[in-house]
């Protein structure tokens, strides 16, 4: 199972490229919010970019949240998403503690599926998809940044 | 494409309401400076001065800004306070992505606030809010607290004037989102007049897109082109700095007050200096992947004991040029210095280093003395000229207050025009020969993107006065096709006609896919029109003896040759605005 990483945001210049990429290839829009990965500063343009974007919880908050079954758990981390089944009730973007669900005007919920078509269009290599396990808790980056 | 006409937003500062104008033209204009030229015609007022309250300040994108990657520049037209003319500058940053997420082809901004003001626009919202405590702020701060004022997490550009925009400086630049400038013939003087200190455009609608497949694979493989070719690379690496080391290279590079084009020292400034000792990191605008803005960073030591502070500042190769080589500074670090102070004080730091390097002449040479320049200038010393830069943007005297109404308003007062070196505006960074001179000279812009003439004199032809007007027309119409789409001209080597005409008709403009030849004309015509009912008259136009005195690897300035090209230039230029027969509609 494969998840999005964002792990060299430092080289990141702030195009946008891989957020229109995600909502023209995924989400089949013209845009730079309706995405699964959205690039703001972090404090102003001075002070380099960072990504909003899903970072494959297990157990997903969101999934949990949801009232209606649209979002369910994902192997490996992240969720699955029915949008036929959505609400729009929002609860998924209320439940990220990290705002990586984004909503449209409609309340239509946006979220990554760690599909990873916007790897290839950041110009600085900025993003990866990276293999997890199944049980998502052989990650040794993360385990060593946590101990 | 969203829709097959321009949506636009016409606001009145004086009331804080607006309107959206629903307008053809699509077909006709495409966007960009031909939206621009046609909507100066129909709110511009040609006979009544820049600073009337009623004279709109235009900003327009293209048809193709969002559907494919450096198609992000914003036009900026106005009336000119340098001029008093019809008047284009271009920008980029997040500006054009705002503007095409808040659903706005262009932005039309009228009338004066009654108090300083930040208009705030959307696609659902527009809001006029009084701001008159951040009046006199400088541009940077300015910026921090419109991004604290107008909180949320959106995309958003920022636009905003410093004290010289206040000062109704016709050196005064619209900043975009801190690294981007409408740079020249004081747009932000026309804020200023408007009391406008900020505008934030929110970029929050989204738009379905094309069905199938023709789309995405067009996209796939322009981006393609613009990343992984070495096309982009000059622009990717060093950035337009390189040309500073080329130019000095081939003696036509501008130094000192254009009294010399070749000097060993320029070694301290080129691009490759910049890269190596300066760099912190890259920036790009908003739907770029080439990313070619470079910020280097400038420390002050603010304390005997080791404390610092630092900033980080933008560089390209005009700025180097106009705060480094005209001035005679040629420490890296230094010219990263008054780059942000001109950055403060919200001056196109290419018109206020040239009028500095008048300045500094003119009282060498005791046309002037220390009684209007207050500091005594002196080439290469970057204290005096810190102080210099804020007192232009400050207007701190009756001198700089005219010296910023345009280097030739001062010298015509003071005298010392022989030594301006003013083309239109004050000089690009370019002495690469006649070709150059009368293209900036007679530019619409005034600006050495109008047409590639520096280029075309480093191909070492013989004098040929026919073959450079023809090369002037046709290079500048090209452009004019760019600057309607609001192509990066980065990317001109991209964006051929067939692909340009591809992209459109991948998006559904067939129309205009079809007919972007006559476009192109057209705009050309247009905006020549534009200009010439404004006042502007090409036959006019005189260049400085200081252009005459140049020597370039070709040796010296041919006089002869050049004033026959700008006597044919300025009567092709009325050819082109008289001929309306071939306007395209």
């Amino acid at each position: 199972m494969k998840v999005l990483t964002a792990p060299r945001m430092e080289r990141c210049i702030g195009c946008h490229s891989c957020s229109l990429a995600c909502a023209r290839l995924v989400h089949k829009f013209l845009s730079w919010d309706t995405a699964g990965i959205r690039i703001s500063s972090s404090g102003g343009l001075s002070t380099g970019f960072e990504a909003r974007t899903c970072l494959a919880c297990l157990p997903a908050p969101c999934a949990a949240a949801c009232p209606t079954g649209a979002y369910s758990q994902r192997k490996g981390g992240g969720v699955l998403v029915k949008k036929g089944l959505c609400i729009r009730c929002g609860e998924c973007a209320r439940a990220c503690p990290v705002d990586a669900v984004f909503l449209d005007l409609t309340g239509e919920p946006f979220v990554c599926i760690h599909c990873g078509r916007c790897v290839s269009f950041c110009p600085h290599d900025c993003l990866e998809l990276k293999e997890v396990g199944v049980e998502g808790a052989d990650d040794g980056d993360a385990q060593e940044s946590a101990s | 494409m969203i829709r097959d006409h321009f949506r636009v937003l016409v606001v009145d500062l004086a009331t804080g309401r607006g309107s959206i104008a629903n307008l053809d033209g699509r077909d006709t204009v495409a966007g960009g400076s031909g939206l621009a030229a046609m909507l100066f015609d129909k709110y511009g007022l040609p006979d009544r001065p820049w600073d009337d309250p009623e004279q709109p300040l235009i900003f327009a994108i293209g048809p193709l800004t969002g559907y494919f990657p450096l198609m992000n520049k914003t036009v900026c037209a106005f009336k000119s306070p340098y001029h008093d003319q019809y008047a284009e500058s271009h920008g980029g940053g997040r500006s054009a992505l705002s503007l095409r997420f808040a659903d706005l082809d262009a932005l039309v901004i009228r009338g004066k606030a009654p108090t300083p003001s930040c208009l705030s626009v959307g696609s659902r919202h527009l809001d006029l809010r009084d701001v008159h405590f951040l009046w006199g702020m400088d541009l940077l701060k300015t910026g921090k607290m419109l991004r604290r004022m107008y909180t949320g997490t959106g995309h958003r550009s920022i636009l905003r004037i410093g004290p010289a925009g206040e000062n109704l400086s016709a050196m005064a630049c619209i900043n975009v989102d801190t690294y981007r400038h409408f740079g020249r013939l004081g747009c932000g003087a026309v804020m200023g007049a408007k009391n406008l200190k900020g505008i934030v455009i929110v970029g929050d609608g989204s738009f379905p897109l094309p069905e199938g497949k023709d789309y995405p694979r067009l996209f796939a493989e322009v981006h393609r082109k613009m990343t992984d070719t070495d096309m982009m690379e000059k622009y990717h690496n060093f950035g337009t700095p390189i040309n500073m080391a080329v130019l000095n290279g081939i003696h036509a590079l501008p130094i000192r007050n254009l009294q010399k084009t070749s000097d060993p020292d320029i070694e301290g400034i080129t691009g490759e200096t910049f890269a190596r000792d300066t760099l912190l990191r890259n920036a790009a605008c908003a739907g770029c992947p080439v990313g070619c803005i470079h910020i280097g960073f400038v420390r002050e030591r603010f304390m005997e004991e080791n404390r610092y502070l630092y900033h980080q500042v933008s560089y390209d190769h005009e700025p180097i040029f106009a705060a480094g080589a005209m001035l005679q500074v040629t420490n890296a670090f230094s010219v990263l210095s008054l780059l942000d102070i001109a950055e403060r004080e919200g001056l196109d730091v290419m018109s206020a280093g040239v009028a500095l390097a008048w300045a500094t002449e003119a009282l060498e040479k005791g046309i002037i003395s220390t009684k209007e320049t207050i500091v005594p200038l002196k080439f290469g010393d970057e204290a005096v000229y810190r102080e210099a830069v804020h007192h232009l943007g400050a207007a701190s005297n009756d001198f700089y207050r005219l010296l910023g109404k345009g280097t030739m308003k001062a010298a015509e007062h003071y005298g010392g025009a022989d030594f301006a070196c003013v083309l239109g505006q004050e000089m690009g960074g370019y002495a690469t020969g006649e070709v150059f001179f009368v293209s900036q000279a007679l530019g619409l812009r005034h600006s050495h993107l109008d047409a590639g003439g520096y280029s075309y004199d480093q191909k070492d032809k013989e004098p040929d006065v026919n073959g450079a007007v023809q090369f002037l027309v046709q290079d500048e119409r090209a452009r004019v096709l760019l600057t309607s789409m609001v192509s990066c001209l980065f990317a001109r080597g991209v964006y051929a006609d067939q692909v340009i005409s591809d992209c459109l008709r991948s998006v559904a403009y067939t129309v205009l896919a079809d007919g972007i030849d006559t476009v192109s004309h057209y705009v050309q015509k247009l905006r020549w029109r534009t200009r010439l009912r404004t006042g502007f008259d090409p036959r006019a136009v005189s260049i400085p003896k200081r252009f005459l005195e140049v020597e370039t690897w070709r040796g010296r300035i041919d006089g002869t040759y050049l004033n026959s090209l700008k006597d044919a230039y300025a009567e092709a230029i009325l050819t082109l605005a008289r001929n309306e027969s071939e306007a395209g509609h």
